[in-house]
């Protein structure tokens, strides 16, 4: 992974953020997680619908996972358990709703299977996880984001780093990645951000 | 402590560069190293390390860039440049600033958080009350009272000194 030197706080409309906010109502007062890590835009907007964590997912990748070859280590067992241990070490069924945003795009397989066995571990049955996937199958980098709510039907990006992607995550792939859940639902957008929102 | 009379306290310039302790807090200076628990009646800056546990309740704590903290913090204002592992109560709020480490529980009123800020933990916002004033820092008595005898022969309540008197 590499430092972003391009910007784009562009906000966006996200239905797929639309849907989750709606569906976080049934839960009433929901325990939430959010991996983009801490800023204050989510702190402002999911503080008054729910219990937030935040959590440093990328940070903690970073790492985890820097020393060599960042894409190799994620194969290294060891460093996945250091990885596991700097974040989403929650106890099980602590979580009604996961923002996981586009944090599994970068992970490779054997590590993108841990992480998915934990956020499936660590979430109560009927919760939701909000994930987005780049749709570019030609691109060679991708952006690692912030994502910032801005309202409820409104996201802005805030790029990090930049790095390449492990697979290219067609609807097929995302639904076999997520096949223990209860279900996925695919949003259609304009731009090459593919919004899925998985049940628990 | 000083029995003088004591001006105001100036409010601290906390921009994100630098802090200053103000006048009427206490610092922990970054050779600093305490290991055990902090109560504090007055405003806190810590620089150095501690272990343990912090309260300033009625007051502000400011955790410095070179401040590293292995603590419960609990104050009325808490903010945050250095480190912090702990978890943290504010009873107004909690101001963490880029440069910041954070890993723990919130509990407060407010907070605000500068990007590129570390922060892993769970935001439980109260929505309280105001709060309260901040309480005044160790205050001098006056050296002298102007006072009279009422027609039961008691004291009055204590009648402030002009300073412009003294």
């Amino acid at each position: 992974m590499q430092a972003s030197t391009k910007g784009s706080l562009e906000p966006r409309t996200s239905n797929g953020l639309d849907q989750f906010v709606t569906a976080l109502r049934e839960h009433g007062s929901p325990d939430i997680l959010d991996l983009s890590g801490a800023n204050q835009w989510n702190l402002d907007f999911l503080s008054t619908r729910g219990r937030l964590t935040s959590d440093e997912f990328t940070h903690a990748a970073t790492t985890a996972f820097s020393g060599g070859d960042f894409f190799q280590n994620q194969s290294d067992n060891s460093r996945i358990q250091t990885f596991c241990k700097l974040s989403l070490d929650y106890p099980p069924a602590s979580f009604d709703a996961v923002l996981v945003w586009d944090c599994l795009e970068y992970l490779a397989p054997e590590l993108l299977e841990e992480v998915v066995s934990h956020l499936h571990d660590i979430s109560r049955p009927g919760a939701l996880m909000l994930c987005y996937f780049h749709a570019d199958q030609a691109a060679k980098t991708l952006p690692v984001t912030q994502f910032r709510i801005l309202d409820s039907k409104t996201i802005q990006t805030a790029p990090r780093l930049t790095s390449r992607p492990t697979q290219f995550y067609s609807n097929r792939a995302v639904e076999k990645i997520f096949q223990n859940f209860q279900s996925v639902k695919f949003f259609l957008t304009r731009d090459y951000l593919r919004e899925v929102i998985v049940r628990r | 402590m000083s029995t003088l009379p004591s001006r105001v306290a100036e409010p601290a310039h906390h921009n994100t560069d630098t802090y200053r302790a103000t006048a009427g807090s206490a610092t922990i200076g970054k050779s600093v190293v305490i290991k055990g628990q902090i109560y504090s009646r007055e405003d806190l800056v810590i620089d150095g390390e501690v272990e343990g546990s912090v309260e300033a309740i009625e007051h502000r704590i400011v955790v410095g860039p070179n401040g590293k903290v292995t603590a419960g913090v609990k104050a009325r204002e808490i903010m945050v440049q250095g480190s912090i592992k702990g978890d943290v109560e504010a009873g107004d709020k909690i101001d963490i600033r880029r440069e910041a480490k954070l890993v723990g529980n919130i509990k407060t009123q407010r907070i605000v958080i500068e990007d590129g800020a570390y922060f892993k933990g769970s935001v439980d916002i109260q929505r309280g009350e105001p709060a309260k004033a901040p309480a005044p820092a160790a205050a001098a008595r006056p050296q002298s009272m102007t006072a009279s005898t009422g027609t039961t022969g008691q004291m009055p309540a204590a009648i402030p000194v002009d300073p412009a008197k003294r």
